[in-house]
């Protein structure tokens, strides 16, 4: 008799159960609890099948789109600002000491002030518009992946770079063939760290002072007690934070995987 | 081929060092932990600062950066790019200094050859065992035809058979190459089987350059002796060192 796949995938270990029962016993929890529990009918904990109707809902009537994409363009222009800069300072900071020393204090007195922390400064000094979430997800998204980068280029091995001036190459075929390959790692779990906090703070400061997006969307929900609505802005939001993790997860893995352990 | 010569070199705790290395000598160097022996490697490869003068083929090479010293170093810690393929890493000095492709290819193919790894040109340095990657970093500091090998303990970390094996193999291959070899170890049995000619290192200095039987036979000073490990090393005063009666 022939073994069906999904027991054989059981039995060998290949359908990790321990991560896919939890998230099921989860959803099914807050589905009973939301049912039978104390809140149960109550409109301040809607069952997850509620929460999903909802979302699609949303989806379907253009709201969600319109305010999900908004959150998206902010999150990717944020993004790829703080990447760009923080890399390229980073790369500065790690190649050339008298960079390093004369950046390191600054960066290091501005580095522990929370993203958040910048927002009521730059609603001063740039107003309440579009360029407010984009300016401080680009702040948060700067300081973490300067330091990566400039620690993984610092870390590179010495040797490695005597032994590639030794072979005859040039500063920069050492900068960009041997240093930055080999810090690579290190500006992966930087930006990786950034994808996550960027969602994060483009929802603070949608909730705060901006009138569109997710964060805006959750506001108002919450001032007609629509639960239901929350949540589902939650759950995109959670998805889309796992989401860009993943990609840049399968990024390392295409770019650096074969020589590391990501492999 | 070129002679190496060091002239009052000082750098750190190795101080005035003389010394002169013949064409197409394999010229070996031992000494504790600390001597000075790597210390002595890098000047003559140029990447630690120094004061005094090395010179190969009667030409000052101080002004010169390591590559234009015309000289290949086997790193003990081997510094192989891990992000680069074994044939990656061979032909990276070539690719940086601009040789044509069908040379690239043919050198390349050589050494992979010469060292007999050939089947393990696709694969990264994690994937390969230490005496592979040993031979992997020897191919590579070879590519570009180097005058001078530099090879700071290319045996350590090897099981006794393979090291034996590798450094005989590292003689013939280097002797047949005619490359003129400094080689650092402070494995004694070693050095005797493969050097033309060894010298001592304590302390930043050097004790004594011979040839092997001189050197092991008829140690220079108590260091060298107690070096070796001499059985017998007995106080005594030479008559011609006595002092003059007044």
């Amino acid at each position: 008799m022939k073994t069906p796949a999904f027991l054989k995938n059981l039995w060998s270990g290949n359908l990790n159960l321990w991560k896919i029962v939890p998230v099921i016993l989860f959803f099914t929890l807050w589905e009973l609890a939301a049912r039978y529990g104390p809140f149960a009918g109550s409109a301040v904990f809607p069952p997850f099948s509620a929460v999903l109707l909802e979302m699609a809902a949303l989806f379907k009537s253009g709201v969600m789109m319109k305010n999900f994409a908004s959150t998206l363009g902010r999150v990717l222009a944020g993004l790829c600002i703080g990447t760009v800069s923080g890399i390229g300072v980073g790369m500065l900071m790690g190649w050339q000491e008298k960079v390093y020393q004369s950046l390191s204090p600054i960066i290091s007195l501005l580095y522990p002030i929370p993203a958040l922390g910048w927002l009521p400064l730059l609603m001063l000094w740039i107003g309440i518009n579009e360029t407010l979430p984009v300016a401080i997800i680009s702040i948060g998204v700067f300081f973490p992946l300067c330091y990566n980068t400039a620690g993984g280029i610092r870390s590179v091995d010495p040797k490695m770079i005597h032994a590639a001036h030794i072979l005859g190459a040039s500063e920069k075929r050492i900068l960009f063939q041997v240093i930055l390959p080999n810090a690579a790692p290190q500006i992966f779990t930087g930006l990786k760290l950034s994808s996550g906090m960027s969602w994060r703070m483009v929802l603070a400061a949608e909730m705060v002072a901006i009138p569109t997006g997710l964060g805006a969307l959750i506001m108002k929900a919450e001032s007609l007690m629509r639960v239901d609505i929350i949540m589902s802005s939650l759950v995109i939001l959670s998805l889309m934070c796992l989401s860009f993790e993943k990609i840049l997860g399968v990024m390392e893995r295409k770019l650096i995987g074969d020589w590391t352990d990501n492999a | 081929m070129p002679e190496i010569q060091l002239r009052n070199v000082t750098i750190r705790n190795c101080r005035n060092l003389n010394l002169t290395i013949k064409d197409g000598e394999y010229f070996v160097i031992v000494g504790e932990t600390g001597a000075g022996k790597t210390t002595l490697l890098n000047m003559i490869a140029g990447v630690e600062a120094y004061t005094g003068s090395v010179l190969i083929d009667d030409v000052d090479v101080n002004p010169l950066p390591p590559f234009k010293r015309g000289v290949g170093y086997l790193f003990q810690e081997l510094a192989l790019f891990p992000h680069l393929s074994v044939m990656a890493n061979i032909g990276f000095g070539l690719r940086a200094q601009g040789y044509p492709k069908n040379v690239m290819a043919q050198k390349i193919s050589f050494l992979l050859e010469l060292m007999q790894i050939r089947h393990l040109a696709g694969r990264y340095p994690h994937q390969i065992s230490g005496g592979e990657k040993k031979r992997v970093a020897l191919a590579r500091s070879l590519a570009p035809s180097p005058k001078t090998l530099l090879l700071d303990e290319p045996t350590s970390g090897l099981d006794p058979r393979t090291a034996t094996h590798l450094s005989t193999e590292l003689h013939d291959i280097l002797k047949k190459l005619g490359v003129t070899t400094v080689h650092v170890t402070h494995d004694l049995k070693e050095a005797a089987r493969i050097s033309d000619r060894i010298a001592l290192m304590a302390n930043g200095s050097i004790e004594q350059v011979a040839i092997p039987a001189a050197f092991f036979f008829d140690p220079a000073n108590t260091s060298v002796a107690e070096f070796i490990k001499m059985p017998n090393i007995l106080e005594g005063r030479h008559p011609g060192l006595l002092r003059p009666a007044t």
